[in-house]
């Protein structure tokens, strides 16, 4: 598994997992992670065809550099049990658990997933795992969730089941989801892993879509949950580095390369010393650039 | 083993199948339904026998409308099906995916 913590997970697109048409072109949008629903988004009735379409897809299309997501059914349904023998598998990279509302939960789903692991011969702690947070009781136990489990690589906020729980709706200027999100966000970065922000359904509402990623962007999500693929290209233009911020990136890298060289411990640039929060910085930039299309392969800025 | 259901899987949407099973007693009597029946039907027959062949099943009617799947669609669906007609949705037998 590659350096789980430093992956960009901009973008998490939601893909029916009855829709053949949709599993199959997942793949084209450039999502940084493709989430394939088996949950909310598949009939009581069709939830076995769901399991395998994604199973067989799973096994056959290459989705090249994103990382598979699917969502099971939860923990209160007949479905789920199937759903992570199927999914262990077929080797996806992770299995999110909607409605967490506790560690015991994540801790039931890893006994399964490793029980899953050992059936069909793969190694135990291949599977990784991520939490949907849907409720009032989710928020206030995001941290013991969030640090459930090794496997755990993420958390992410769903506000449809939270607005319901808290007795609201979802308003444009977002004040009812600014605790929730200030707290799985917190709860994530002390865990370590990554945290996602919502949906955002209504298509016709751009200005509302960047009003909202703009902010979940300047309070440090790693990105956002989506439905439409139209929105991908979205949040990939708000989290793009300034040049500016790529300029600045590439001066901090250099003076590294310039310390590694020279032997010193100590980093300065322009005559001051650079700390281990700018270089994180620095080399977040710089992935994001890359992922932009900013920079060529040694990390030079290209003028558009 | 016996197909102990008529079991429908799959929609007619694009880039679907939908697969009907039933008893049946001579064999795998297809009836299929596409677009591209000349040029991929034998194809599509062949991804259905072998999953039908994977769960012991030896005779079963098989309507098949298809709606330009792919082949990893067509298996799908048919796994889904065959496991509906011998009603082992609940407890699958996981050793068939591959």
């Amino acid at each position: 598994m590659k350096d789980q913590k430093e992956r960009l997970r901009r973008t998490m697109m939601f893909v029916p997992g009855n829709n053949p048409a949709m599993v199959k072109d997942a793949g084209i949008f450039g999502a940084d992670s493709i989430m394939f629903d088996l949950e909310d988004a598949v009939s009581i009735t069709e939830k076995d065809a769901a399991r395998y379409l994604v199973y067989e897809a799973l096994r056959t299309i290459d989705y090249g550099d994103s990382e598979l997501v699917v969502r099971i059914n939860g923990l209160d349904t007949p479905y789920y049990k199937n759903d992570i023998k199927a999914m262990v598998k077929a080797g996806v990279d992770v299995i999110r658990l909607p409605k967490v509302e506790s560690a015991d939960m994540m801790k039931k789903l890893e006994k399964l997933v490793a029980e899953a692991e050992k059936e069909f011969g793969i190694e135990v702690g291949t599977t990784n795992l991520m939490a949907a947070i849907e409720s009032a009781k989710g928020v206030i136990n995001a941290y013991e969730i969030a640090t459930s489990s090794d496997r755990m690589i993420g958390i992410a906020l769903s506000a449809e089941d939270y607005t319901t729980d808290m007795k609201t709706h979802r308003y444009s200027d977002g004040q009812e989801l600014l605790y929730a999100r200030n707290v799985i966000l917190h709860a994530a970065r002390a865990a370590g892993i990554a945290a996602f922000d919502t949906v955002f359904t209504n298509m016709d509402d751009e200005e509302g879509f960047y009003r909202e990623t703009e902010l979940i962007h300047q309070l440090g999500f790693d990105g956002k949950s989506l439905v439409n693929p139209r929105q991908i290209e979205m949040v990939n233009k708000v989290y793009e580095p300034t040049k500016k911020e790529i300029l600045n990136a590439q001066g901090v890298i250099a003076a590294i390369e310039e310390a590694k060289r020279r032997g010193s411990g100590v980093i300065s640039m322009n005559g001051q010393m650079v700390d281990r929060p700018v270089v994180l910085r620095a080399e977040r930039v710089m992935r994001l650039a890359a992922a932009a299309n900013l920079v060529d392969e040694e990390g030079n800025y290209i003028e558009k | 083993m016996e197909i102990k259901k008529t079991a429908i899987a799959g929609t007619l949407e694009s880039s679907d199948v939908q697969i009907m099973l039933s008893a049946g007693s001579n064999g795998f009597e297809f009836d299929l339904e596409s677009d591209v029946a000349k040029q991929f039907g034998d194809q599509i027959k062949e991804t259905i026998t072998k999953v039908l062949k994977m769960y012991d099943v030896k005779n079963a009617k098989i309507k098949v409308v298809d709606k330009g799947a792919l082949d990893l669609v067509i298996k799908a669906r048919a796994i889904a099906a065959v496991q509906r007609a011998l009603d082992i949705v609940d407890a699958p037998k996981w050793e068939v995916l591959k």
